[in-house]
């Protein structure tokens, strides 16, 4: 063995600063995206409430992380009791 | 003021409990009123290395319950006059404990010392959750090692989140104390570097503490390691830590146990 992979072989602690960088970036983004989603949630709550009647449960945002894109989900079941000017176009 | 400092890690085994130890004894030893609090209820091991564990009648959990009061639990240290400890039961489980008696309890006992360090049980669940839940200031355990780095980030977003200050909108203080940090292999490569996890965390340092075999010996004669052997390189380490809490400048340094080619020769047996 040359001495360079001797020296080489010794050497773990940059791999591993390397290895938890990637680790926790990941790890971080996935909770910030909690947080976003969170956020997210109860702004849309808020638009819509000043409208129409919604139950907190019926408002679900989900998100789809892609490589190069990624989806932000909406769904939000509206009773059609809850607003008239729906009831009517229904 | 008093200050609320609660010392955790997220993983086991990082050294919480010696660093709690070490570093209310080194604020006692400074002259500060100090009393250490255990949340590690069902598995409590402060009483053990602060040598207090047959003197343990009341605990954390009769007294957010009422069933004893604040004076009947603290037990006082028996070298330091001005050191207390507050024990966990550990007959009960973590559910034993409620905010609003945790809470009640921190702030009288903010009251009575200037220091209140809570030491935290490993994991992220309610004993951990609920040791930081009211702190003032929080001290990061962290061995340079990628387990225990990684179980660092976890905490600090905790911190940054659950903590009744963060959640009023503060910044809860934070710190990193290295333990178990050996500088011939850090500088050979073989362990990550101070520079390193300060970069991965993001984190300002309060302390390295070098591994040392003194750790062991204190506790297993039930004394923190700044009055076991006061001149050994751990206890060097968390007194300069301790100096550095109660806000004194002090430059960071790595106290080490090497012995000089004098002790060598002459047998002698390093400070």
């Amino acid at each position: 063995m040359s001495l360079f992979g001797l020296f080489g072989q010794r050497r773990s602690a940059p791999v591993a600063r390397e290895r938890l960088q990637i680790l926790l970036a990941h790890e971080r983004s996935l909770c910030g995206q909690n947080d976003l989603l969170s956020i997210l949630r109860e702004e849309i709550l808020g638009v819509i409430a000043k409208h129409v009647k919604v139950e907190r449960d019926n408002v679900v945002v989900k998100m789809d992380r892609g490589d190069n894109v990624s989806l932000l989900e909406i769904d939000v079941e509206i009773p059609n009791s809850a607003s008239p000017l729906l009831a009517m176009t229904a | 003021m008093a200050k609320v400092v609660v010392i955790t890690s997220g993983k086991g085994g990082v050294g919480k409990t010696t660093s709690t130890a070490a570093l209310g004894a080194a604020l006692a030893q400074s002259g500060q009123k100090v009393v250490v609090v255990d949340f590690d209820v069902g598995l409590r091991n402060l009483d053990l290395l602060m040598g207090a564990e047959r003197r343990v009648v009341y605990d954390l959990v009769n007294v957010t319950q009422g069933l004893a009061k604040l004076p009947q639990a603290l037990i006082r240290d028996k070298r330091l006059e001005n050191l207390h400890l507050l024990p966990a039961s550990q007959t009960r489980d973590k559910d034993a404990l409620t905010e609003e008696g945790v809470a009640q309890v921190i702030t009288e006992l903010r009251s009575w010392f200037d220091w209140v360090i809570c030491d935290s049980p490993a994991g992220i669940e309610r004993g951990a959750t609920l040791a930081m839940r009211f702190a003032d200031t929080a001290l990061v355990i962290t061995n340079p090692e990628v387990s225990s780095v990684r179980d660092s980030d976890r905490i600090i977003g905790l911190l940054d989140s659950k903590t009744k200050k963060a959640e009023d909108g503060e910044r809860i203080e934070k710190h990193l104390l290295i333990t178990r940090f050996d500088p011939a292999r850090s500088a050979t490569g073989e362990m990550l570097s101070i520079d390193d996890v300060l970069e991965i965390l993001a984190t300002p340092l309060l302390g390295i503490v070098p591994e040392s075999q003194e750790v062991l010996r204190a506790s297993n004669l039930g004394t923190p390691v700044t009055l076991s052997n006061p001149a050994s390189a751990a206890a060097r380490a968390y007194m300069a830590a301790a100096q550095r809490l109660m806000g004194e400048d002090v430059p960071m340094t790595i106290p080490s146990d090497k012995k000089s080619l004098f002790d060598k020769l002459f047998g002698r047996r390093a400070a």
